[in-house]
């Protein structure tokens, strides 16, 4: 894949729009396979997208989730305006939650979203500041063909 | 077959109610992560199997008479719920498989469901 | 193994027939918190949950799980089943609680 087939994209995502809780992530992912990223990189990146866009759902007013393409890798950054992430290390403990019951009722809020960005991020990294907001960051590598 | 018995074949390990191993005997199972289902349908005297893992599990599992908790898909049952869990004498066993996997398994071995159907809109009457 | 042939064992009832009950099923995963099955299912896989809200759709499809089995006699809302159909998504439903379904397909799968 050569420099000039790099792309892609940017989406805003609505806080509490939980009816289109796919919305970003299934275009992403379609825009990835049509491109040829192998199938085990855009799994990854549904994952990672898929709970980036549901917290920013749950937990947010709006946020932005970014996405790049080149040859070496996939970059998806999800930014937010909202509550923010009071103790970010905590948040990354699997099973810690702050879900409400609509959350829970939808079967989200099990306190594996973040857990399971980091999971499938070759590198990830997350800022929070009450109050504000949440930036996280997630690189996939794609395997050199 | 005996929780013991369920041990092995599942390779499972104990995480609390060693005692009771070799004394509680299950037939009946009910797989679920959604503790309300639980309350709704499960009967008491089954195996709850579960990929919860919190107190809120354990309570469920108290208020239900239920003979043990088998917590799937390689999860660590949280600090406070084992203790809640050895208080309230609950067993609680945890595999590395998955719950598909060890339900299967355990359906194989005889197990059967503890509710066996139930038409939408039914509600179980208490045991 | 075909969704035709679990569906006709299992007496499943079909409430939406997404891309066909032709399609091969690979195996199986069964549980109701969707960030564990987004995490851990298998495209090929039937996915048995007692979710029924859309946000199920979301995941099937994002997994390429064959199809949706919902248990213990709940219903898909009409929001799903019409984003369901919008996505070729195969949604059957049964009165057997989970266990069940899960000891049968599994028995079946092993089989095969």
């Amino acid at each position: 894949m050569s420099i000039e087939d790099e792309f892609g994209g940017s989406y805003t995502v609505r806080g509490r729009d939980f009816i289109d809780a796919d919305l970003v992530s299934s275009q992403i992912k379609k825009l990835l396979k049509d491109r040829g990223i192998p199938e085990d990189v855009v799994r990854k990146v549904a994952v990672v997208t898929f709970e980036a866009e549901v917290n920013i759902i749950s937990y947010a007013e709006i946020g932005t989730i970014n996405f790049h393409v080149d040859d070496r890798a996939v970059t998806i950054e999800a930014m937010d305006k909202g509550q923010g992430i009071p103790n970010v290390d905590l948040a990354l403990v699997e099973g810690y939650s702050t879900a409400d019951d609509t959350i829970r009722d939808m079967g989200f809020g099990a306190g594996m979203g973040l857990p399971n960005i980091k999971k499938f991020s070759d590198e990830f990294e997350i800022t929070s500041i009450v109050g504000k907001g949440t930036t996280l960051k997630s690189v996939i590598r794609i395997p050199p063909e | 077959m005996t929780l013991s018995h369920l041990k092995d074949i599942l390779t499972a390990e104990v995480v609390c109610g060693h005692e009771k191993l070799s004394s509680v005997e299950v037939s009946t199972a009910f797989g679920a992560d959604l503790m309300s289902d639980v309350l709704a349908f499960a009967r008491s005297g089954c195996l709850l199997i579960t990929g919860l893992t919190t107190p809120q599990t354990v309570r469920t599992a108290f208020a239900l008479d239920t003979a043990g908790i088998l917590v799937c898909r390689g999860k660590q049952p949280q600090p406070q719920a084992v203790d809640i869990a050895r208080e309230l004498g609950i067993p609680i066993l945890r595999t590395e498989h998955i719950m598909f996997e060890t339900c299967g398994i355990l359906y194989r071995e005889g197990m059967r469901g503890c509710v066996c159907e139930i038409s939408a809109g039914d509600r179980p009457s208490v045991d | 193994m075909r969704l035709k042939e679990i569906q006709a064992e299992l007496g499943l009832a079909l409430q939406c027939a997404g891309a066909g009950l032709d399609a091969e099923v690979t195996g199986g995963y069964v549980g109701d918190l969707l960030s564990d099955v987004m995490a851990n299912s298998a495209k090929g896989q039937v996915w048995v949950t007692r979710q029924v809200h859309q946000n199920i759709v979301a995941v099937a499809t994002l997994k390429e799980l064959v199809a949706i089995i919902i248990v213990q006699g709940a219903l898909p809302d009409q929001d799903t089943v019409a984003k369901a159909e919008k996505e070729g998504l195969t949604i059957l439903t049964t009165s057997m609680p989970a266990f069940e379904v899960v000891g049968r397909i599994h028995r079946l799968l092993s089989a095969s």
